[in-house]
C-alpha cells in the first residue's frame, strides 16, 4: 500500500521488541481505547542505561511502526538520551508519516517519557519537571 | 514476498466491471462517438443508444424510461433528489425532513448544509442495534411541515435493508416524498420503485460491476424535480452536460446483467456469506453486526474486540485479502464510522471492526482463504495489544 513508506510497513510488519518485560523498572502508557490507540512502553535500566525495551501496542499500522522505531532508538541509550528522543525523529526515521498519523510519532515520544518519569518516581530520582510535560496538555497544544 | 492471488472482497465500495459492460462501452469510445443533442447521423446513432439504455435501466427498476435521469455518480443523484425536494418543500413552507443516523455521507452531509444554511430542520432517526427502521417509526416522526423522508435501501458497511415499501407507503399516505439512496441495493436485490412506493431513487453503476463515474436519479412523473447543473437541455433540462453515452450504455449493459442473474448470485453469495459467518463468529469476543434477517447477500460486518482496523487491514493485504475497516484510522477522523456508532457500538469495540463484501466474482477458495486468514490476523494483533492483555487480566471488562 502506498499509504505508508516501505520503512513503516517494515516496522509493522515485523515489529522490533514487542512483548511486557515482567519485572520492569519503568513502565509508560498513553493514549485511549476510545481514541483507537494505546502505547504501552517496559523499560529495564541499569546504570542510567536502557538494558531492555518491550511494547504492547493497540493501534493503527503508524502507531505499531512507530512504537517499534521508538523502542530500537532508545535500546542501549543512555536515559538522558532517550530522554531527547522526539516525535519527528522517530517519523523520519521511519522514512516519514503521512501527516494524519504524526500523532502515532508523538504518542511514541510520550511513552517512553512516561516510562522513564516511571522508573525516576519509583526509585525516588530527582528530576526536572519541566522535562516531562502532562501529554495531554502536549496534545492540546 | 510470496506473490498472492488477489481475493477481493471490497465490493461495497466498488466492484470490477464485468466482461459485458466493458464490451458494452468499446464501441462507444471510437466508433459511435456522436454527441446525443446533435441532428445528424452521428448524433442519432448515439442518441439511440442512449434512450435504448434509458428503456432497459427503467426496466431493471419497474421505473418509466422518462423517469430515469443520467447522473454522474450515486453521491450526484442524492444530492439533487434531497435539494429538490427540500427547495419545493420550502416554497409550501414545508422545511422538515426525515432521515436516519446512519446513511451516506452524500445523504448527511447535503442534510447537514440545509440544516446549517437554509433553516431545515432534520430528524434522524435511530436505527437501534439491529441496523434496521419501521415504518411506523417513519409515520410517527411524519409533521404537517415534512417534506421529504430520504432511507437508504441498504446500508453500505453493515448490509441491513429497510422495509422500503413499508415507508414508502407511510409516505405516500401523508402525501411526503419518499427518496432512497439504492446504491448498495441496486442489481443486488429486487428493487421496483412501483411496487415499493419509492418517489426518488439513486443508483450507481460501479456498485454491480458497471463503469465508475455515472449514475441515476428516478424521479416519479408527475412529481417535480429541480435541475441540478444549468446549461443545456440534456436530461429534460434537469441536468445539462453532454451525456457519458460509453459509461450510461455499460451501466445499463451491467445492470441488465445483475437484474438477470440476481436470484443466482443471492443464493451462491447467501452460502458463502453464511460460511464465513459461522467460522469468524467462532473467534472469542467477536461480535456480527446487523440484523442478519434483512439483509444484503454478500456483506459481512464484524467486531473484534482489542484489536484496531487498519492493522488488520493492511495485515489482510498481505495475505492477498482486500477488505475494509470502520476504525478512525480508515475513515480518516478521530471517530470510528457513524454507522457503527448509530448501531451503539462503543468506540473501542468500533475501532476493531471488519467489513467483508463478496461479489459473484468470490470463489468458495476465496472464502477458505478468508477464514483462514482473519483469526491468524486477528490472534496476530491482539498478542501485541495491551488492551486485549487487560481483557484476558480482567482488567478491563469485555464489551463483547
Amino acid at each position: 500500500m502506498a499509504l505508508y513508506s516501505e520503512k513503516v510497513m517494515d516496522h509493522f510488519r515485523n515489529p522490533r521488541n514487542v512483548g511486557e518485560i515482567p519485572d520492569a523498572d519503568g513502565i509508560g502508557e498513553v493514549g485511549n481505547a476510545r481514541c483507537g490507540d494505546i502505547m504501552k512502553i517496559y523499560l529495564k535500566i541499569k546504570d542510567g542505561i536502557i538494558e531492555d525495551v518491550k511494547f504492547n501496542t493497540f493501534g493503527c499500522g503508524s502507531a505499531i511502526a512507530s512504537s517499534s522505531m521508538a523502542t530500537e532508538l532508545i535500546k542501549g541509550k543512555p536515559l538522558s538520551e532517550a530522554l531527547t528522543l522526539t516525535n519527528k525523529a522517530v517519523a523520519e526515521a521511519l522514512d516519514g508519516l503521512p501527516a494524519h498519523k504524526m500523532h502515532c510519532s508523538v504518542l511514541a515520544e510520550e511513552a517512553i517519557r512516561a516510562a522513564i518519569k516511571d522508573y525516576y518516581d519509583k526509585n525516588g530520582i530527582a528530576y526536572d519537571k519541566a522535562q516531562f510535560p502532562d501529554p495531554d496538555e502536549t496534545e492540546a497544544r | 514476498m510470496e506473490k498472492l492471488s488477489t481475493v477481493y472482497a471490497d465490493n461495497a465500495a466498488t466492484t470490477a466491471m464485468s466482461r459485458t459492460a466493458v464490451e458494452a462501452m468499446l464501441p462507444y469510445l471510437d466508433k459511435i462517438y456522436g454527441n446525443p443533442s446533435s441532428l445528424h447521423s452521428v448524433g442519432q446513432r448515439a442518441k439511440e443508444a442512449l434512450e435504448a439504455a434509458r428503456a432497459d435501466i427503467a426496466a431493471c427498476l419497474g421505473a418509466r424510461p422518462d423517469e430515469i435521469y443520467f447522473t454522474s455518480c450515486g453521491s450526484e443523484s442524492d444530492n439533487q433528489a434531497i435539494r429538490s425536494a427540500a427547495h419545493l418543500g420550502a416554497l409550501k413552507g414545508k422545511k422538515h425532513i426525515i432521515s436516519t443516523a446512519f446513511e451516506h455521507h452524500a445523504v448527511l452531509h447535503t442534510l447537514r448544509r440545509l440544516e446549517k444554511e437554509e433553516g431545515f430542520e432534520v430528524t434522524l432517526l435511530d436505527v437501534h442495534s439491529t441496523g434496521v427502521i419501521t415504518a411506523d417509526e417513519v409515520k410517527a416522526a411524519i409533521r404537517p411541515d415534512t417534506c421529504l423522508v430520504t432511507v437508504m435501501f441498504a446500508n453500505n458497511e453493515i448490509g441491513t435493508v429497510q422495509p422500503i415499501k413499508e415507508i414508502g407507503e407511510v409516505c405516500r399516505a401523508a402525501g411526503v416524498t419518499f427518496h432512497t439512496d439504492a446504491v448498495q441495493a441496486v442489481g443486488h436485490i429486487p428493487v421496483n420503485v412501483a411496487e415499493q412506493n419509492i418517489d426518488m431513487l439513486s443508483l450507481s453503476a460501479h456498485k454491480f460491476h458497471g463503469p465508475k463515474g455515472t449514475g441515476v436519479l428516478f424521479c416519479r412523473r408527475g412529481l417535480r424535480l429541480l435541475p441540478f447543473i444549468d446549461g443545456g437541455a440534456q436530461e429534460r433540462g434537469k441536468r445539462a452536460g453532454t451525456e457519458n453515452i460509453a459509461e450510461i450504455v455499460s451501466m445499463a449493459a451491467a445492470l441488465k446483467e445483475a437484474c438477470a442473474n440476481m436470484d443466482e448470485n443471492s443464493a451462491k453469495l447467501v452460502k458463502m456469506r453464511d460460511r464465513i459467518i459461522s467460522e469468524l463468529v467462532k473467534i472469542p469476543h467477536s461480535r456480527l453486526n446487523g440484523d442478519m434477517a434483512h439483509h444484503l447477500p454478500g456483506t459481512i460486518n464484524m467486531c473484534f474486540e482489542g484489536i484496531e482496523g487498519e492493522g488488520l487491514l493492511l495485515l489482510l493485504d498481505d495475505k492477498g485479502i482486500c477488505a475494509s475497516s470502520g476504525s478512525a484510522c480508515t475513515s480518516g477522523s478521530l471517530d470510528p464510522s457513524h454507522v457503527l456508532l448509530a448501531i451503539g457500538l462503543p468506540h473501542e469495540v468500533a475501532h476493531g471492526s471488519l467489513r467483508l463484501s463478496l461479489s459473484e466474482y468470490n470463489t468458495e477458495e476465496d472464502a477458505d482463504r478468508i477464514i483462514k486468514a482473519v483469526p491468524e490476523v486477528v490472534e496476530y494483533l491482539r498478542a501485541m495489544s495491551p488492551v486485549w492483555k487487560e481483557l484476558e487480566r480482567g482488567e478491563r471488562k469485555h464489551l463483547l
